[in-house]
């Protein structure tokens, strides 16, 4: 049966592994939402050339696993004597900063286009009743659209989140002992999959049930007044 | 560089056929699995709907990648038991079993959704009409149920796709671990990367389409609103 011993010992391990969780999933978090405000924008933009950028965008990032992004970034960048001769090589030899560019700009796409979606989703009633008492299309978008599209996104934001702390777990990939790492260093140091693998789910487990909570908080914050 | 790539490009187009098995294979057992695992969300059982509960609850909530390690590490060790001397699991094998148990658990949500937004209508006249329980839900629910089902089950079976490249990292020759091998032979990891990157594109833009066409046939009957 599983050896209990084991799964204490693993535990300070594995806390100190989802420390660096927390830390990727809020850096990657932060970059994809600085991503997807403008690139929704663009996206629901009147000029063809800002649409079919943020599409573009959206298609590429989306349409390829994330892995992949992970490893063009950590591996692929380092191929160019340019970028290795750069500036930003201090950044782009780092695994941490590879997984956050590489994870954020992922979010960014599947952000970007869930706001997208409830920027859309705003009334054009709304719109058109905003310019009529004088608002510029700028400030349409930044006091009517936005606030609102920021609600109706929510929910989705709120998948989007737990999708993004799952996602960390590839920076295990590129040498990175976040939670998912440290497992695997401590199974091979226990040969223990199940009561290793076991714990480190617990934990996951924990922090998407906290998300599911702060969001479901959040929704009812955020309800609009009657 | 135009020669390097033209000479991996069969390695490379071969794991694309494996990649493509992989989804394929889980795709339909994780479907099956939804489906028995739907029945038990919307059953009058307390105990199956806590047993499937609980099952889309975990698996939702842990990386798709843990679940291929627990299979895969733990196939292992438990195998290498059973048997007495150690034994590898396949990894085609693991990665079928934790792709289909993580795709199982999305699509137990998606049909249970699907089922629960036919109207209560449709079974109650079939019902009326004389039809016994089990062939009014195969006749009525669930061809029904599909249509509404249809596009996150596609969003879904696009999601599968692209998480087959996770299963590169128990060993398994796909598109992504060739990708690797061919780096490793070449030097050139922004090149290849970029490549396999460009055949996923390609795998998902014609899963895209092919999906799209499902959705119109499945709307057949119904007017666009």
């Amino acid at each position: 049966m599983l050896d209990t011993r084991i799964m204490l010992e693993a535990v300070p391990r594995l806390l100190g592994g989802m420390a660096l969780t927390l830390e990727l999933t809020l850096a990657v978090l932060l970059v994809g939402a600085l991503l997807a405000v403008p690139i929704a924008m663009a996206h629901e933009s009147r000029h063809r050339s800002l649409r079919l950028g943020a599409r573009g965008y959206m298609l590429l990032f989306r349409g390829t696993p994330a892995l992949v992004q992970v490893f063009i970034v950590y591996y692929g960048l380092g191929q160019f004597e340019a970028v290795r001769q750069s500036v930003f090589w201090f950044v782009l030899r780092d695994a941490f900063w590879c997984a956050v560019i590489a994870l954020g700009l992922n979010s960014g796409a599947y952000t970007g286009r869930l706001l997208a979606g409830a920027l859309a989703a705003v009334p054009r009633g709304q719109i058109d009743a905003a310019r009529t008492i004088g608002l510029t299309e700028m400030g349409v978008l930044r006091w009517v659209q936005l606030p609102q599209a920021l609600r109706l996104a929510t929910p989705a934001y709120g998948n989007e989140v737990i999708l993004t702390l799952k996602a960390t777990s590839l920076a295990s990939t590129i040498t990175l002992l976040e939670l998912m790492g440290t497992a695997r260093v401590l199974v091979s140091d226990t040969f223990a999959p199940y009561e290793i693998f076991l714990m480190t789910g617990v934990v996951y487990l924990l922090l998407t049930f906290v998300i599911t909570r702060a969001f479901g908080w959040i929704e009812r914050r955020t309800r609009p007044g009657v | 560089m135009w020669a390097t790539i033209e000479a991996s490009l069969p390695q490379l187009l071969r794991g694309a056929a494996t990649t493509l098995v992989l989804a394929g294979a889980s795709v339909v057992a994780g479907t099956l699995l939804g489906l028995v695992v739907a029945l038990a969300k919307l059953s009058a059982s307390g105990v199956a709907r806590s047993v499937a509960d609980v099952y889309t609850t975990v698996v939702r909530g842990v990386p798709d990648l843990l679940v291929i390690f627990v299979i895969y590490f733990g196939g292992t060790v438990t195998l290498t038991a059973v048997v007495g001397r150690y034994v590898e699991v396949n990894p085609f094998m693991a990665g079928t079993a934790a792709l289909s148990i993580v795709f199982g658990a999305y699509a137990a949500e998606i049909f249970r959704g699907g089922i629960m937004a036919v109207p209560r209508g449709q079974v109650d006249a079939a019902r009326a009409l004389g039809l016994p329980p089990r062939a009014a839900f195969l006749a009525v629910t669930l061809p029904q149920a599909w249509r509404l089902a249809l596009p996150a089950f596609g969003n879904q079976s696009l999601i599968l796709l692209k998480q087959t490249s996770l299963v590169s990292v128990v060993g398994l020759e796909e598109l992504m671990r060739k990708g690797v091998i061919a780096v490793g032979a070449t030097n050139q990891p922004f090149t290849f990367y970029a490549v396999v990157g460009v055949i996923y594109l390609v795998l998902t833009g014609v899963l895209t389409l092919v999906l799209h066409a499902f959705e119109i046939r499945a709307a057949r009957g119904y007017a666009r609103a």
